[in-house]
């Protein structure tokens, strides 16, 4: 192991830290809100403390990065990211307990949006905006920035797919600081015109960017206690639009700027991703008839809660957990789902969803005809074995950490209903699950040690579980 | 640049290498998955699995705006396909062709118009006209030519009994009765620029700038024979055997080569007529010193397994052979093999790989941009060729006065045909050309860099 190196990336994501927390210290010293200032003070002293520490510890690093340094610098830095993140919310004593703390951070960086505050409107200005800017950090991905703004060769795939999510990650453009350049590029370009269209709708600025945080990330941390409720049917539309936009496979609109419209629009998992999207929102608009006063209310209801949960958002604008079974338990499989493989949102990605699907059905017709040579194949290519083989250890490992983590919240004595859901939620990245977790709601009630695995569970599931695996792996941490 | 190279074999790897290393935007082009994963993990680059002559699989490498074009798959008819496709989808496209089947060696020129061909290279050619110029001169370890072939740096290395043995390097020049320059020492696998007291010691090696021209008198002076080679064992029959044994029996020297295969053996038999080609096993103690290993004046070994080659070198040089040269297909392992007696060692792939890298910087074209690198002394140094323009600083001005950074050396000045190997005295003019020597890691690119 390059111990060394690992450090230096460490420090790296730290230092990046580090730079986004002025803004907070610049919004706390505005509204002159001194106990907040300090925490944020405190944070920053604390990442650059850190930081110096591990660059002065790790200097004179050899080169030698391989995919077992890449994944568990990956696990490594977001947990470090979280232990500074969570300081200035621990501190200025809005969440008076270090766990509940944690969790909060650690939601948000994931993009999850689960909660453990009861209230959020009573925060001050600058701990909200931390709170949303984590989606934002996280959903692209720190060291994917890092990768972007890093001077020199700063060649690290294997950090880049650690971080990314998808099967089969790959660069736009032959460099790999490019590459990331161009990904941070759209990103921000889309968060820019989701502001610019909320502001259109009269929403407050600070509202604005908060909301369009939590979008582009797919977080779903709101700023009121009834996320997006209040706000105008108009910015309720805005949010549903972007939130889909944000699932959408980045390299998609690389391709769209390169005017290269066919292929983006033969894309299977584009096409998976919208077909699974209207006809969940047919099939629920049909189930609430008569729920809501009218077909207008019903089918803007849908179509946002339906957004929300594919894109593994956690948004809400209005209390599902009130609607019939039937589409809640759309809405559960929609949770697993998740959004498309490169972009921001969790799940299990639809491509993924497709390639189990694709090799089951090469594998039932194995059975008919034995000596039958089948490839599985997407967008008129074939998907190497090696792929196939991943997406479904990818399944066992997901199905393995489900059932664990279900069984240990379990303790808590709290509902089956609301454990499955609550679990489902946090390792997909959603936020609120249902009953108790529902979005009305939040994880407060929980255990310490549930939320330990809830927040194990958040980072697994941001990370596509491999770099989070590999830090309770033996082999991990001993050497070659 | 953008830049695509079609194959990732032992070529494309090294190119990939160089190429990324030199800041160019680099897509990969093979049939197989696996070595493309391998190029992606190791490399900045982008991949694209396909078979690199079909135009789908190119347009999808983005050749319609690619500025170069380097196909160098093991098949010489894919890589013609390949650039002439290539050139098809975007006329303004430099290509680069490998090929190395020695029955289109004599149509090269027909070749480069038919298939819009910017340069052709053939690695084994090559190979052999670099094993060529060292028979030439026996007891140097390896040569890098500069300035149009008009100076070069050589490696000699300090054998037990030599007359350098505990010599200061300020009476060299007195020894060898010509101006030469000693720009770096290897001892104990550490490369040490030299002052004018450091004392040589045996196993040291030497690399000294000195104008090709005086590279005899060199060797008369210290000692070494300068006996003109001539007969030399060549150990496989392949294609770099077959050019060489050619080249040499046109200069008179006779060549036995010894290869395994009958078939290939009456072929060889059939192009080389005055050649004497043996059939049988290069590891047999008995064949060698029958077909008189005790009395050759070089042996070369060239088999494809370089394993063998270099037990075949150890066991040559045991036996007392003046002239050792080694191939090895990879070079991943260089520095290591010089820690064995192998005599010279000669890597075709590298060969193959700096001509390109050579003809990148060329089209570069950037005022000041060196125009060779030569790597040397196990990669521990470069050695640099640089044109002065007119914007080059400190013109006119002597050496001793002109800032140059640390760890830089000017090892040559070239004034036009004449070759001046600078003291403190020396200055240069524009339209000169420069060799500089420097440690790696601080190479620079550009000539203004050299001056601190």
């Amino acid at each position: 192991m390059n111990y060394k190196m690992m450090g230096r990336f460490v420090a790296q994501m730290l230092a990046v830290e580090a730079v986004f927390l002025l803004p907070p210290i610049l919004i706390a010293a505005i509204e002159g809100d001194v106990p907040t200032l300090y925490a944020f003070l405190f944070g920053l002293v604390v990442a650059l403390v850190l930081m110096g520490m591990l660059f002065v510890l790790c200097k004179g690093a050899k080169s030698g990065f391989y995919a077992k340094e890449g994944f568990t610098c990956v696990g490594v830095g977001w947990v470090v990211l979280s232990l500074v993140g969570c300081l200035p919310f621990w501190i200025s004593g809005q969440i008076p307990r270090f766990i509940d703390a944690f969790f909060e951070i650690v939601s948000g960086f994931t993009t999850t949006g689960a909660s453990i505050l009861p209230e959020v409107e009573s925060l001050p200005h600058a701990i909200l905006y931390w709170r949303s800017f984590s989606h934002w950090l996280g959903g692209m991905g720190v060291l994917v920035f890092l990768l972007a703004i890093m001077p020199g060769s700063g060649f690290m795939l294997h950090l880049m797919r650690a971080e990314s999510p998808g099967p089969n990650v790959g660069k736009l453009v032959p460099k790999m600081r490019q590459t990331a350049g161009i990904l941070y590029l759209m990103y921000i370009l889309l968060t820019v015109l989701d502001i610019l269209f909320l502001l259109l709708g009269r929403m407050p600025l600070f509202d604005a960017v908060c909301t369009a945080f939590g979008t582009a990330g797919t977080g779903g941390f709101g700023i009121h206690n009834d996320s997006i409720a209040g706000y105008s049917p108009y910015l309720q539309n805005v949010c549903t639009v972007f939130m889909l936009l944000f699932g959408v496979n980045f390299s998609c609109y690389y391709l769209l700027l390169l005017r290269q419209f066919r292929s983006v629009f033969r894309d299977e998992e584009l096409r998976l991703y919208f077909g699974v999207y209207f006809v969940s929102v047919g099939l629920i608009v049909w189930n609430l008839r008569g729920f809501y006063a009218t077909l207008g209310e019903t089918v803007r209801h849908a179509a946002f809660q339906v957004a929300t949960i594919l894109t593994t958002t956690g948004y809400a604008t209005t209390d599902f957990d009130l609607w019939p079974s039937f589409s809640k338990a759309i809405l559960l499989f929609l949770m697993i789902v998740g959004a498309c493989a490169g972009s921001t949102g969790g799940g299990i990605k639809c491509v993924r969803v497709m390639l189990l699907f694709k090799s089951l059905r090469r594998n039932v017709r194995k059975v008919m005809r034995p000596k039958q040579v089948q490839v599985v194949r997407t967008n008129g290519q074939t998907v190497a074995e090696e792929i196939l083989d991943n997406t479904n250890a990818y399944l066992v490992a997901y199905v393995a950490i489900l059932i664990v983590s279900f069984i240990l919240i379990s303790r808590d004595g709290l509902s089956t209903g609301t454990n499955v859901s609550a679990v489902l939620a946090c390792f997909n990245n959603i936020g609120p699950g249902l009953e108790q977790v529902g979005p009305t709601c939040n994880y407060a009630m929980y255990s310490d040690i549930s939320k330990l695995v809830l927040i194990i569970d958040m980072l697994a599931g941001r990370l596509e579980i491999f770099p989070i695996l590999a830090l309770f792996s033996r082999t991990t941490w001993t050497r070659r | 640049m953008k830049i695509i190279v079609a194959g990732d074999g032992k070529v494309g790897a090294a190119l990939t290498r160089q190429l990324t290393a030199e800041g160019h935007d680099l897509t990969v082009v093979d049939v197989k998955n696996h070595v493309l994963e391998a190029s992606i993990e190791n490399y900045d680059v982008m991949a694209v699995q396909g078979n690199c002559a079909s135009m789908g699989v190119l347009r999808q490498a983005g050749a319609q705006e690619a500025d170069l074009l380097v196909a160098v798959t093991n098949a010489d008819e894919v890589n013609l396909l390949c650039c002439a496709t290539a050139h098809y989808i975007n006329p303004q496209i430099h290509t680069i062709a490998r090929i190395r089947t020695p029955d289109y060696a004599e149509q090269g020129y027909a070749m480069r118009d038919m298939f819009a061909l910017s340069l052709a290279v053939n690695p084994e050619r090559r190979a052999a006209t670099e094993i060529e110029r060292l028979l030439k001169y026996p007891g140097f370890l390896k040569r890098d030519t500069f300035a149009k072939g008009r100076a070069e740096i050589v490696e000699l290395r300090v054998d037990p009994g030599s007359k350098l043995t505990n010599i200061p390097l300020r009476e060299l020049n007195d020894i060898v009765k010509c101006r030469v320059l000693v720009c770096a020492v290897l001892r104990n696998g550490k490369a040490v620029a030299p002052a004018g007291n450091f004392v040589l010691r045996e196993g040291d090696r030497l690399f000294v700038t000195a104008p090709t021209d005086d590279l005899a008198t060199l060797l008369k002076n210290l000692g070494i024979i300068t006996r003109r080679v001539g007969r030399v064992i060549v150990c496989g029959g392949g294609r770099i055997s077959y050019y060489l044994a050619h080249r040499l029996l046109k200069s008179g020297i006779r060549v036995q080569i010894i290869e395994q295969d009958r078939e290939r053996c009456v072929s060889l038999a059939s192009l080389l007529p005055d050649a004497s080609v043996i059939c049988g096993d290069a590891r047999d103690q008995v064949l060698l010193d029958s077909e008189g290993i005790d009395t050759c004046d070089a042996l070369v070994t060239l088999t494809g397994l370089d394993e063998l080659n270099i037990l075949l070198s150890i066991y040559a040089q045991d036996r007392g052979v003046p002239q050792v040269i080694t191939k090895v297909g990879r070079s991943e392992t260089l520095s290591f093999h010089d820690r064995l007696p192998l005599g010279s060692v000669v890597c075709p792939k590298d060969l193959c790989s700096s001509v390109i890298v050579r003809y990148v910087r060329a089209m570069q074209n950037q005022t000041g941009a060196a125009v060779a690198v030569h790597s040397i002394a196990d990669g521990q140094l470069e050695a640099l060729e640089f044109h002065v323009d007119e914007t080059t600083m400190h013109c006119g001005e002597p050496l001793r006065a002109i800032p140059l950074r640390e760890n830089v050396l000017v090892a040559c000045i070239s004034h036009g045909t004449k070759i001046e190997i600078p003291n403190g005295d020396s200055s240069f003019e524009k339209g000169d050309a420069l060799i500089v020597v420097t440690t790696e890691e601080a190479a620079p690119r550009q000539l203004n860099d050299i001056f601190a």
